[in-house]
This record gives C-alpha cells, sequence and structure tokens, in this order.
C-alpha cells in the first residue's frame, strides 16, 4: 500500500487548472457498406486532474467512440479520425507513435468498461490479468505481481482476495467482476480514468457500492475521471462537470449543480425530466418523443429538432454553435456551454 | 476431475470388449481356411489339418474360442500367429512405426496450420489470406492417394531429393515424405478453423481490454487472442488423432512402410484372426486414450468447463 500513498503527490507536477486531457473538435467517422456513419462531429472537451467529467447522452450518441479513441482502442477500419486533437498533458496522442502510445495505455490512461463479464478474459484467472499490468510494465516476477493483484484485490474490497486470486472471472459476481475492472484500471495509478458505463450492467443495488467504490478511490489517488453514462442520477453525486453529447455533438456544458437546476438545452431537459422520481411516483413517466437520429443520415440543422418541442425554422436549417451561455444580466455563467439557438428562452424562460 | 477420468476410464471396458468382438467375429465370416491355406495349391491333409484346427482351438465353437481369446488378452496373452511368431510381437514392431509417422503427422498439422492460420485470421481478407483459402481447399479437394503418387513423382523420381518409397521405416527422416502427406488434409482443415477461429476473437472485448491495458501486440496476441482462440481447435485437434491413425495405414501403403497398415492388410489378407483382432484391440486403446487426453486438455485450456 506505499506506492500507493506515494502517488498522491504525482499530480502536483501539473499546474493547477490544466486539464489533463483536452479533446479538440474530434470528428470520427464508420465506414460501413450502407454509407458514411458520423459518430463524432467536432467533440471538445476537457478534465483536470482530480476532477470528474461525465459524459451523458443517449444511446449511439458516439460516447463510447470518444473514449476508445482516447483510449487508442477504436476499431480501424471500419473507424476513422478525421480530424481533431487528443492533448493529453499537451501531447497530441493522435500523432504519437505506436510504441509511445502503448506506454500510455494502462500506466498514464486506463479504461472501465461496461460489460466486465465480457472484457476481462474468460480463460485466465484474475490473478494473472491483474498481475499482468505489473508484470509487463514493471517487470515484476510472478510471485511479487501475484501479491500486487491480491493488495489490489482488498483495495477494491474483495473478500477473501487471497483465496480467490486465482479464480476466473466467471467465478464472480458482476459486481465483484466490476470491482476487479476498477482494480485492473487502478492498478498501475493512472493519471486518467475513463469509465465507460461502469454500472449499466448491475443491479441496482450494486450499482451505487461500486459508483461509491470508484469515487472514493478517484479522490484518494487524484486522478481525472471521465465517467460515461446514459443515466442522469448515477452522476448527481460524484460528478464536477458534465457534458451532454446528442448525434456525436457536445449539446450543452455545466458545472453539474447548475445543470440540474437550471438546463439550457431543450435535451438536457427532457432528460432530466425523465429521471423517475419519488416525488412523483404512480404518475407516468415522461420520455423524449422519437428515437436519436441514423447517424448515416442526420436531420438538417440541430439534429434534435424533429423531437424538439420548441424548435423554429431556424433550427430546421442551421446547425447551432456552442454558445457560451450567459445569466440574466448578460454576465458570463464559467463553463456554461450551450448547442441551441434557444439557449437564452430555454435557460431563462 | 479424478472422479470424471475414473468415470471415462470405467466407459472404455464395454467400448473395448464391443469393439474387439466385432472385429473377432467379422474375422471369422471372412471366406476362406485360413490353415488350409498353409498347404498352398495342394489340397490339404485332413488329418493333419484336424489335428492343427484342435491344436489352435479352432474346433471349438466361436464364443468359447472368443471367451478364451479374451480371457489370454486380459492376461497380455495376444496369441500366436499362423507362421509361429507371438502377435503381441508383430504389435509391438509395427505399432511405433505407425504411430511415429501418425504424431509426425500431427506435429506437422499443428505447428504449420496453426501458424498459416493465425496469419490468415490476423490479415483477413488480404493475399496472404486469400492465398491461404485457395491453397487448403485445393489440400481438401485433392484425394490423399492422388496427393501422395504427385509427391512421390515430383520429390522422389523427378527432384530425387528423396527414395519414393520408404527403405527403412526406423529413420524417421525418410518419413518426412509420407507425414507431410498424412497431415495435409488435417492441415487444412486446422489453418482453416484456426483463421475464423482468430477473425472472430480479434473483436472480443477481453482483446480490445489487453490493448487497453498498454501490452505489447504479441501478448495481446500470444496470451489473451491465441489462447481463447485454440478452444475449436483443439476439439478437432481431439478427433483427428484418431483419423490419423486410420490415415496412416493408407499412407503407408502408398510408401511402403512396414507399419499397422502393413502388418494388418498382410493379416487380413491371411485370415489371421488372432493378429487382426490383437492389433484392432491396440488401436482402439489408442483412439480411447487420444479422446480422453484431449478432453482433460479442453478443461485446462477452458476453465469455465469443469468435469465432476
Ligand atoms: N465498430 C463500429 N462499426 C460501425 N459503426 C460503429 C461502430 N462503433 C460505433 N459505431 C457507430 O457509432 C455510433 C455511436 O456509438 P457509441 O459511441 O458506441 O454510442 P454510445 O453513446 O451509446 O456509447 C453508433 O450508433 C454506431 O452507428
Ligand atoms: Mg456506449
Amino acid at each position: 500500500m506505499t506506492t500507493v500513498i506515494e502517488n498522491n503527490q504525482k499530480n502536483d507536477r501539473l499546474e493547477v487548472g490544466t486539464p489533463l486531457l483536452e479533446v479538440k473538435d474530434l470528428h470520427v467517422e464508420f465506414h460501413t457498406r450502407d454509407g458514411i456513419a458520423k459518430a463524432v462531429n467536432g467533440v471538445n472537451y476537457s478534465v483536470a486532474a482530480g476532477e470528474t467529467l461525465a459524459v451523458l447522452g443517449e444511446s449511439g450518441s458516439g460516447k463510447s467512440v470518444t473514449a476508445q479513441t482516447i483510449m487508442g482502442i477504436l476499431d480501424m477500419p471500419p473507424g476513422k479520425v478525421t480530424q481533431g486533437q487528443i492533448l493529453f498533458r499537451g501531447q497530441d496522442m493522435l500523432t504519437m507513435g505506436n510504441e509511445e502510445r502503448r506506454k500510455i495505455r494502462g500506466q498514464k490512461i486506463a479504461m472501465i468498461f461496461q460489460d466486465a463479464l465480457s472484457a476481462l478474459n474468460p480463460v485466465l484467472s484474475v490473478g494473472y490479468q491483474l498481475g499482468e499490468m505489473f508484470r509487463v510494465h514493471q517487470g515484476a516476477s510472478k510471485k511479487e505481481a501475484k501479491e500486487k493483484a491480491i493488495e489490489l484485490m482488498d483495495r477494491v474490497r474483495i473478500p477473501a482476495a487471497r483465496q480467490r486470486v486465482n479464480d476466473y472471472p466467471h467465478q464472480f459476481s458482476g459486481g465483484m467482476r466490476q470491482r476487479i475492472m476498477i482494480a485492473m484500471a487502478l492498478s498501475l495509478q493512472p493519471d486518467l480514468i475513463i469509465a465507460d458505463e461502469p454500472t449499466t450492467a448491475l443491479d441496482v443495488t450494486v450499482q451505487a457500492q461500486v459508483m461509491d467504490l470508484l469515487a472514493e478511490l478517484q479522490a484518494e489517488y487524484n486522478m481525472g475521471l471521465i465517467l460515461i453514462t446514459h443515466d442522469l442520477g448515477v452522476v448527481a453525486d460524484v460528478a464536477d462537470k458534465i457534458a451532454v453529447m446528442y448525434a456525436g455533438r457536445i449539446v450543452e456544458t455545466a458545472p453539474v449543480h447548475e445543470l440540474y437546476a437550471n438546463p439550457a438545452h431543450p435535451y438536457t431537459k427532457g432528460l432530466l425530466r425523465s429521471i423517475p422520481r419519488l416525488d412523483q411516483k404512480g404518475q407516468e413517466l415522461y420520455a423524449i418523443k422519437g428515437l436519436p437520429p441514423n447517424l448515416l443520415k442526420v436531420p438538417a440543422g440541430c439534429a434534435f429538432n424533429p423531437r424538439c418541442d420548441v424548435a423554429t425554422d431556424l433550427c430546421r436549417t442551421e446547425i447551432p454553435a456552442l454558445h457560451h451561455v450567459t445569466d440574466k444580466d448578460g454576465k458570463e455563467l464559467t463553463g456554461r456551454r450551450s448547442a441551441c439557438h434557444l439557449w437564452k428562452e430555454t435557460l431563462h424562460g | 476431475m479424478g472422479r470424471f477420468v475414473a468415470r471415462r476410464l470405467l466407459q472404455m471396458i464395454p467400448v473395448f470388449l464391443g469393439t474387439t468382438a466385432l472385429i473377432f467375429f467379422m474375422v471369422h465370416l471372412l471366406p476362406g481356411d485360413p490353415l488350409a491355406a498353409l498347404w498352398g495349391d495342394k489340397a490339404p491333409d485332413p488329418v493333419q489339418l484336424a489335428a492343427l484346427k484342435h491344436q489352435q482351438g479352432l474346433d471349438q465353437p466361436l464364443l468359447q474360442q472368443y471367451l478364451s481369446y479374451m480371457g489370454n488378452l486380459l492376461t497380455g496373452d495376444f496369441g500366436t500367429s499362423l507362421d509361429g511368431r507371438p502377435v503381441l510381437d508383430k504389435i509391438t514392431d509395427a505399432l511405433p512405426v505407425t504411430v511415429r509417422l501418425a504424431l509426425f503427422a500431427f506435429a506437422i498439422e499443428i505447428v504449420v496450420g496453426i501458424a498459416i492460420g493465425l496469419f490468415s485470421g490476423l490479415r483477413r481478407g488480404k493475399l496472404f489470406d486469400k492465398g491461404t483459402l485457395v491453397l487448403t481447399l485445393l489440400l481438401i479437394a485433392i484425394p490423399v492417394p492422388v496427393l501422395g503418387f504427385v509427391v512421390q513423382t515430383v520429390f522422389g523420381q523427378n527432384l530425387k531429393w528423396v527414395t519414393p518409397t520408404v527403405q527403412d521405416s526406423n529413420d524417421i527422416t525418410q518419413l518426412v515424405l509420407p507425414a507431410v502427406v498424412l497431415g495435409s488434409l488435417s492441415l487444412a482443415y486446422v489453418a482453416r478453423l484456426t483463421r475464423t477461429s482468430i477473425a472472430e476473437n480479434i473483436k472480443a472485448d477481453y482483446v480490445r481490454t489487453a490493448v487497453a491495458k498498454g501490452l505489447p501486440r504479441r501478448k495481446v496476441i500470444g496470451t489473451h487472442l491465441l489462447r481463447n482462440s485454440m478452444i475449436p481447435v483443439v476439439t478437432y485437434l481431439g478427433t483427428d488423432l484418431g483419423n490419423l491413425m486410420a490415415g496412416a495405414i493408407v499412407t503407408e501403403g502408398i510408401f511402403n512402410v512396414q507399419g499397422v497398415g502393413h502388418a494388418l492388410y498382410q493379416a487380413i489378407n491371411m485370415k489371421e484372426g488372432a493378429t487382426v483382432s490383437g492389433f484392432v484391440a491396440f488401436l482402439v486403446l489408442v483412439y480411447l486414450a487420444a479422446g480422453l487426453i484431449v478432453d482433460l486438455l479442453y478443461a485446462v485450456l477452458d476453465p469455465r468447463i469443469r468435469y465432476a
């Protein structure tokens, strides 16, 4: 556990407020038989050390593809990055050599996947898969790696870690498996963790435990965290800021509590209204009408316009820019942006 | 695991008894009298013939013969062939040659087949992969005797790299050509199976995880991808070990290898019941053991499979 404590100072080299990771104008498309699917269309976001960015959006909005591009695990082909930069500590990872990039993966940026059962190798013991990190990246011996694996399993509170280190993924429950994924991502104390729907595959009761563990470890190691989810309920307690994605674009960004209190995009408003709430028990749950667009033919103008209650002609012809958002007195709200022609009416109306 | 092995061993007993009985009775259905053949073209002397029959126990009812044969077998006595040699001697002479040939072919098909399949699977749709598909299809389409003949002609007679037929069956270098011919069909299947399995598994989530862990490519492939992809291939290899033993008998004929095929062919011609039954009993044991080994290997490769 000593290594863990040393790491707390690790990120201090970075100036306060300097982003650890910056995604700049990222465009990703998939060349398929049916045509070109534009999955990511100019995404910008950034995360600082110790900060949690929640990326929110319905299924198919490009959250995972963005994460995969950051991680360098995009399926290419059919995927293709056509534009943009991904700066890690100021260095563009998209122009790096393979070997340089590989050394960032796992050591500097780690990823937690949605479905731990399929993300873990079914034929290797969890101890082997955890220990592999130390063996490959730090040249640890088999024995050392095993001890470290046990230590990690203890750290993520897996009961009887020493007895279970040689067990295989299928012998663990869903929640325990996700803890193992978290342990694996954490093993080399990376600067940044990307968690792609880490609790979606879990039972509701287990979701909160896993989320709490993740948030706790993140705070302890002062890591940046990108938390991808389609569930607004999950992020309220853990995230610092939120980026809402729709059809491969960021449509709104805001500090988490401001977004909950006062959304500046009709899509965010719809998402918030569709969270089940105890005080509205018995009432029919709200759902945004219609379905997310087919990425092969995104509607002209604002991609959300066919589903929007307040859309105007302008919305059907012109793609809205990601506007800076101001309060009623015209003072700019820091960290707040909205890609809606009608953000003023939405926010203040 | 222990219980599984014990049960499998017990299951082998009826299978072994059944197959040996079948062969024993089938040999006796063959036309002609093996003892009469000892007189060649001359008519056999009835008195001598009857005496010989009595001495060999061939005048007893067939069931009686079978029971005493099996009784002897259990004590390790495989009987004596008509030329006076113990059958066990013949087996220990011929079996190693065939086993060596089959294992040689097996090794070739595993090493070459998996290597080709791996590279094709990783480069699906590229030139190497397309070449593999065409070549393996050819190997599957060409009958083994034809392939054997072509190889014999090209490498033996035209290029003179080797002698067309095997002179010394115990010289492993002379077995190279027969082994290649014997293993070619299975090699094609192994290559194709590996290719498909690799191409399928390379998209698996755990491979993506391995990349995300920052593992070098050779580790991603060697540790994570290959091991999972081998599961269907090992299943095939298990059933194939038996096929290779049978195939070896054909290949032996083409290249004049003095193995089981050669001995069995002669024994059948001579209607030597004891020899034929002895060889078959041994082959059955080899099949059963190979099957068991593969099942166990399967469990080693895939921990989700547990035998109880
Ligand atoms: N491997 C792929 N091949 C083709 N298209 C893909 C692939 N992965 C993602 N896409 C496309 O990208 C879109 C966004 O996917 P994704 O980022 O996974 O959405 P989500 O926001 O649910 O994580 C999908 O709707 C799909 O059209
Ligand atoms: Mg996703």
